[in-house]
């Protein structure tokens, strides 16, 4: 049924184009004068056919079924005839439907705030939920998470502890390697260097974080178990280190590609100042670009911290899902992401606390991550203010 | 300056050159170890792959046997009886039911397939011999590829005397010793452990033979002890003479490509999951293009410079980095319960999918836009045309190649992506190939996600197949990007 309707509404639509231009055309043909050209005045019938038909299908198919896309098609074909009526020397088609069109354009523009309304309604909504059945002095100050337990316990401080510690050992894989790497890239390398590690650096970007996590949990935890197994060391099959490390190389190229661009946009006056007093060049990389672009270079890590406490894949499949209060990374910890992932896959009802309680999480981590990008990108707009 | 001055400026010189030398060590050295990185990534996935492209099949010569095949009813015929009775054949010397029912577990149980394939596009088969390839189960497969354990086979010095009691043998030889498998006079034993007199165990019957020459029975030993595999010692002795009459050949793993998922490794395919995918990347494509163009267009030349346009400019920025399991619980919380959509559907898959690239594909878009000279708009507003023609007719055609390249980019970041999927259900375990918008799917990354959980072995191979399969679809799409940009970009 709704298939015939788009189809009939397509035609209808069509139809009504035809028409509309028809009529202009032969009005001109008659050598009247008109405003609009007669593309303008089919187009106005279209789509007003077209968005009428398509509002009253969507406001009566919940209430009246049956009725709605014969309505839909009725009040479609009114409104193009209210405008064929209309066709004329006169009716400035080109005008109204040039404002049709400008108000498609900001609805479309507006989805992003709806989005975000949607996103920060719908865990809002959740999380209240949830805390109206646990405390939340209870949820944020508890040393214990164990939601499938009877009766079940949800108290956020391993989580935290779990994510921080992950997210810490990534950025210290990722931070020194990402920042020498942004460095060499922007003030060392050779076009031919720069032509081979780019692409390099923007695979690592492109693989999907599924397979990251594959690796993580087949190739890099087991050989992290040997080693420490070599060294003496017991080590988790679902470490903490195994997890970071490769959040780690995923950051990387975080880091040095928004580094490399803060680089590069310090003046070249700054560089040939510093070169003249007789420094050289690593001299003048430590002492004066380092620092004026220590804001971007701060926004970048943060950006980089605020995709390790979101990053969820890498995790879900190679860090543990118990939570261990722990800040051992050879042991294994689990994150807040892995908990919103373990608590909602799989069937589930809407009302029991435990469901409740990833949404809960979820609008912590929202917080988080909102919090860090609005700082990174005020960082970033201070200091563009202070080259540009 | 004194001779002392000038030694200790030499020494700092000399220390601030080492200390440059080092610096740029340290830059060389972190790409080297990304680059690594990568490269042990790719190489370590690809060589996971390998076993999963080529399968090895029994080739039988299979009697269509009418009274199992009803020629009237061709579709509910025993295959799998038929082939099963072919594959016992091969092994006559293979007699207690216990036995047979070990040899029959090492072909797969959709062994008769091809078979079943041909005869039902040809039904006058049925009564006649037919040589068709028949599936082996994943263990035995993986078993003949050498991943199990490693085999090795010495050939008997001097003479073996098989000493038969009835239903019992007693071997000796030179290398008899206790434990040792023996492949002797179209049979095989394995020799009773230490400290036991008992008769040699028989894993397949031998003819009647009392003493063997030398270099014309074989000493068989396996590098993982029985306890280790899904092989036990008897099966693996079966492959092994079997191997030796040239039954398997080793085929493309076709199963692989075109099946849906399956519990049992050798029929798992990612067919269903790609067809998912695409869907999911059509629904996110026929949503977040226009829609993000058409914000684009309007950001960058319409909006006037007010507190709205900042909300939405502040707001796209940010949605740029929400991580993206949030918009999973978005899609949950909206689409699942307020809404009422079905769980795994495609659909609902390509509408998070789609508010999650959307600011990606307006800033990529907007980019675009911008890049298109104020002097064509300029020219096209002075022969008379209104801002909206201006747009519509000279700077968006000017701009799509930059607006088809960050789409492009944005959908291969798409096609990888997981976690929101997760949350909305399409972790489903579903055999079937989707075939609309609104039927159970799952995508090709959570297919991955799915199998790496799974303990069979051949399902690893399998994963990181699937991964290359993924890889290899994201290169070709950044390939395509790139092929526009190259050929289509334009210097003002």
């Amino acid at each position: 049924m709704n298939t015939i309707f788009f189809v009939l509404l397509c035609l209808l639509v069509l139809a009504t184009f035809m028409l509309g231009r028809q009529r202009a055309v032969s009005m001109r043909n008659g050598s009247a004068l008109l405003h609009s050209l007669p593309n303008y005045h089919g187009m106005l019938l279209g789509i007003s056919a077209l968005l009428v038909g398509l509002f009253v299908f969507v406001a009566l198919a919940a209430p009246f079924p049956v009725i709605a896309p014969w309505a839909a098609l009725a009040a479609a074909a009114a409104a193009a005839y209210a405008f064929f009526t209309r066709i004329g020397p006169d009716f400035r088609a080109r005008n109204v439907f040039e404002r049709i069109t400008l108000a498609i354009l900001l609805a479309c523009s507006g989805i992003a705030i709806l989005t975000t309304i949607g996103i920060i309604l719908s865990v809002l909504f959740e999380t209240g939920r949830f805390f109206a059945e646990v405390s939340p002095l209870e949820f944020f100050t508890g040393f214990q998470w164990s939601p499938t337990g009877s009766p079940p316990v949800f108290g956020f401080i391993p989580l935290l502890a779990g994510t921080l510690l992950i997210t810490f050992i990534a950025m210290c894989v990722a931070g020194p390697l990402g920042l020498l790497a942004a460095i060499y890239m922007a003030e060392y390398a050779t076009p031919t260097v720069r032509a081979i590690f780019k692409p390099v650096l923007e695979m690592l970007t492109g693989i999907p974080t599924v397979v990251l996590g594959f690796f993580a949990a087949l190739t890099v935890a087991p050989f992290l178990r040997t080693s420490g197994q070599f060294l003496g060391l017991q080590v988790s099959a679902e470490s903490a280190l195994a997890a970071g490390i490769v959040i780690g190389m995923l950051l990387i190229p975080v880091i040095s590609s928004l580094s490399d661009d803060v680089i590069n946009a310090v003046p070249q006056s700054m560089r040939d100042g510093s070169y003249a007093m007789g420094a050289t060049k690593s001299e003048t990389i430590k002492r004066v670009i380092l620092p004026a672009a220590l804001p971007g270079i701060v926004s970048a890590f943060i950006l980089a911290i605020s995709r390790a406490l979101g990053e969820t894949m890498i995790v879900v499949m190679a860090a543990g899902l118990a939570a261990n209060l722990t800040a051992n990374p050879l042991e294994s910890v689990t994150t807040m992401t892995v908990q919103i992932a373990m608590l909602l896959v799989g069937d589930h009802e809407f009302d029991s606390a435990k469901t409740l309680a990833a949404f809960a999480l979820g609008f912590v981590l929202f917080i988080f991550t909102l919090g860090l990008n609005f700082v990174a990108l005020r960082l970033v707009q201070k200091y563009k203010e202070q080259y540009d | 300056m004194t001779e002392k001055q000038r030694k200790v400026q030499a020494g700092n010189i000399a220390r601030r050159y080492a200390a440059e030398k080092r610096f740029r060590l340290y830059g060389v050295a972190a790409l080297t170890v990304t680059t690594a990185f990568l490269a042990v990534l790719l190489v370590d996935i690809v060589w996971r792959s390998l076993p999963a492209y080529l399968q090895y099949n029994a080739v039988m010569t299979v009697t269509v046997d009418a009274s199992k095949i009803d020629p009237a009813k061709p579709a509910a015929g025993d295959f799998e009886g038929v082939v099963k009775a072919a594959w016992r054949e091969q092994l006559p010397s293979v007699e207690s039911r216990a036995d047979r029912r070990l040899l029959n577990s090492l072909l797969s149980n959709a062994g008769g397939s091809e078979l079943r394939r041909q005869v039902l596009a040809d039904p006058s088969l049925i009564g006649k011999e037919v040589s068709v390839p028949v599936m082996l189960s994943d263990d035995a497969d993986l078993y003949l590829k050498g991943v199990v354990t490693g085999v090795a086979r010495a050939t008997g010095d001097g003479p073996l005397q098989i000493r038969a009691e009835g239903e019992n043998y007693f071997l000796s030889g030179r290398g008899i010793d206790p434990g040792a498998i023996v492949l002797a006079a179209g049979g095989a034993f394995k020799i009773a452990p230490e400290g036991s007199s008992a008769p040699a165990e028989v894993i397949a019957a031998p003819g009647p033979a009392a003493e063997v020459p030398a270099g014309q029975w074989q000493l068989l030993s396996f590098d993982t002890p029985e306890t280790g595999r899904k092989i036990g010692d008897r099966q693996a002795v079966w492959l092994e003479m079997l191997r030796d009459k040239n039954v398997f050949e080793r085929q493309v793993a076709w199963n692989f490509f075109l099946n849906g998922d399956s519990r049992e490794a050798e029929q798992a395919g990612i067919l269903g999951s790609i067809v998912g995918s695409l869907m999911v990347v059509f629904v996110t494509v026929a949503l977040s293009l226009p829609v993000g163009v058409a914000a684009a267009i309007y950001l960058e030349e319409f909006a006037p410079k007010n507190r709205l346009t900042e909300l939405i400019e502040v707001n796209i920025n940010n949605l740029a980095a929400v991580p993206s399991i949030i918009f999973g619980l978005l899609g949950l919380a909206v689409f699942l319960s307020f809404f009422g959509m079905p769980r795994s559907v495609p659909l609902v898959g390509g509408l998070v999918i789609a508010l999650m690239s959307l600011p990606t594909i307006i800033i990529a878009s907007r980019a675009a836009v911008r890049a298109v000279p104020p002097s064509i708009r300029e020219a096209a507003l002075g022969i008379g045309a209104s801002h909206q023609q201006a747009v519509f007719h000279h700077v968006l055609p000017l701009a799509m190649p930059g607006i088809m390249t960050g789409t492009i980019l944005a959908l291969a970041s798409a096609i990888g992506e997981t976690a929101p999927l997760l949350l909305i259900g399409m972790v489903a375990f579903i055999v079937d190939i989707p075939s609309g918008f609104l039927d159970s799917a799952t995508v090709l990354p959570v297919q991955i996600y799915l199998w790496s959980d799974l303990p069979e072995k051949a399902f690893e191979a399998r994963t990181a197949a699937a991964i290359v399969v993924l890889l290899v679809i994201m290169m070709v799409l950044n390939a395509l990007a790139i092929y526009l940009r190259k050929r289509f970009e334009r210097r003002w």
